[in-house]
């Protein structure tokens, strides 16, 4: 069984298809929603607008899919959007709910620092984390975003500090989400995703 | 826990390799723009940006291919462009493997464009690439690779294309660009602390010491060159290592 890739239509798929199969990791893009039932493992990557994700999500009939497989235990990790869009909203798109998966919802980067969070930044741990296994305290990973998920958030494991904190790495379950990007983080992401690899193994 | 400042080597492309150009001698080629940004990616790079510089339609119709190539050593992110006029060429510039598309003389042209990218692909994927040189007491950007004045000031353009949806600011001093004379810092300063997006400060940059400026004094979150990496002048590593000394918040990477 293969990773599904999740392919709604704009985003950086292609690096973090690369990224995985540098890791030894078969994908394939789903756009069908077979290809999500199926797979042993889903990451969901996004950029963007939270309403494009979405709607890309829906438009492929792709949301339902995704819910039954975070019900049947399936590991999914979110990237960057992918992350927020687990969440029930964001102030992004206040009319297009999310997955729901977290209820939180999402939240705009406050005026008093540069938004977008561009470039490379460091996370503090507040509980034990399986995505960040190995992984040095001050390690840096690449962040893009102009919004983010509270730290407060219940399934946060590590936040990051950018004139709020918000949650920079989220696990719960099956479910784990990081709003930097692996796939651009250099080696250190490349850990991030081998420990991902190791939990849907 | 600090947003670290970026060191960003940049490929001016022409046809498919990396140049330089020399005043009154036309381009030098530095190599081939693959291998070098696997060397980048190795010696810790924060990012990488690549430029299509070619004046010839041939030249241009490689780019992409040349964006697709880049982008498969690399993993850190990609900045493309040079001429990019339109949403359906910003689109492929993406597709081919960049994280962010540069604008600079169509968005000049019509600013929309600007808007139109942002609202597809995410202020965090739009640079505006900003060519900028003094006139008396203030700044004048200037299009089509530093030829044309636009007769609009720097630091307002800025602010509206910021305005418009650019999550970012190539910021690149003419007067400074190939002179070894240091950053423009009193320019990057103004612009930085106008603009409430990241800055990327270019041209100019000679020294460790030009670097430890436009950081500190020039206020610039990024700080970009290309031919003192090229020529291994400097090495990234040894780059950062000095920064670092110094206070200045630097990713190493292992």
């Amino acid at each position: 069984m293969k990773i599904a890739i999740v392919d709604y239509g704009a985003g950086n798929l292609p690096s973090v298809e690369r990224a995985l199969w540098k890791l030894g990791a078969e994908t394939e893009r789903a756009t069908e929603p077979a290809q999500v039932t199926g797979a042993k493992a889903v990451v969901l990557p996004g950029v963007g607008h939270f309403a494009a994700f979405v709607a890309g999500l829906r438009e492929r009939k792709l949301t339902s899919p995704l819910r039954s497989a975070f019900e049947a235990g399936v590991p999914i990790l979110g990237i960057c959007l992918g992350l927020q869009a687990m969440f029930a909203s964001s102030e992004e798109a206040p009319g297009d709910p999310g997955l729901g998966f977290f209820p939180e919802e999402v939240r705009a980067l406050p005026t008093n620092v540069k938004s977008p969070h561009i470039g490379w930044n460091q996370v503090r741990r507040m509980r034990e984390s399986k995505l960040l296994r190995g992984i040095p305290d001050d390690a840096y990973f690449y962040f893009a975003h102009s919004f983010a998920a509270p730290a407060s958030a219940k399934a946060t494991v590590a936040a990051c500090d950018h004139g709020v904190s918000f949650a920079a790495v989220i696990e719960q379950g099956n479910l784990a989400a990081v709003q930097f990007h692996p796939e651009k983080s250099g080696e250190t992401g490349a850990l991030v995703l081998r420990n991902f690899l190791e939990l849907a193994a | 826990m600090t947003l670290a400042r970026r060191i960003i080597p940049c490929l001016d492309v022409d046809s498919g390799r990396v140049v330089k150009g020399v005043e009154f001698e036309g381009l030098r080629d530095m190599g081939d723009p693959a291998e070098l940004a696997a060397r980048y990616n190795r010696e810790g790079a924060d990012e990488l940006v690549v430029l299509d510089i070619s004046a010839s339609f041939e030249g241009r119709s490689t780019f992409l291919g040349t964006i697709q190539s880049v982008a498969e050593q690399l993993n850190i992110p990609l900045t493309a462009g040079g001429g990019i006029r339109t949403m359906n060429e910003g689109r492929a510039v993406l597709r081919a493997g960049a994280d962010k598309v540069t604008v600079n003389t169509a968005a000049v042209d019509r600013p929309e464009l600007i808007s139109e990218l942002s609202q597809q692909f995410g202020a965090q994927a739009v640079v505006l690439s900003l060519d900028v040189k003094r006139k008396g007491d203030s700044w004048e950007a200037y299009t089509r690779g530093g030829r044309t004045a636009t007769g609009r000031d720097a630091v307002e353009w800025a602010a509206e294309a910021v305005s418009r949806g650019a999550g970012e600011i190539l910021l690149t001093s003419i007067d400074r660009d190939g002179t070894c004379s240091g950053f423009d810092c009193e320019l990057t300063a103004k612009i930085a602390s106008t603009v409430p997006v990241p800055v990327i400060a270019s041209g100019g940059a000679n020294t460790f010491e030009d670097f430890l400026a436009v950081f500190t004094k020039g206020q610039a979150d990024a700080g970009l060159a290309a031919s003192i990496f090229h020529s291994e002048t400097h090495s990234i590593r040894a780059l950062k290592k000095f920064l670092v000394e110094r206070g200045v918040p630097i990713r190493l990477s292992r």
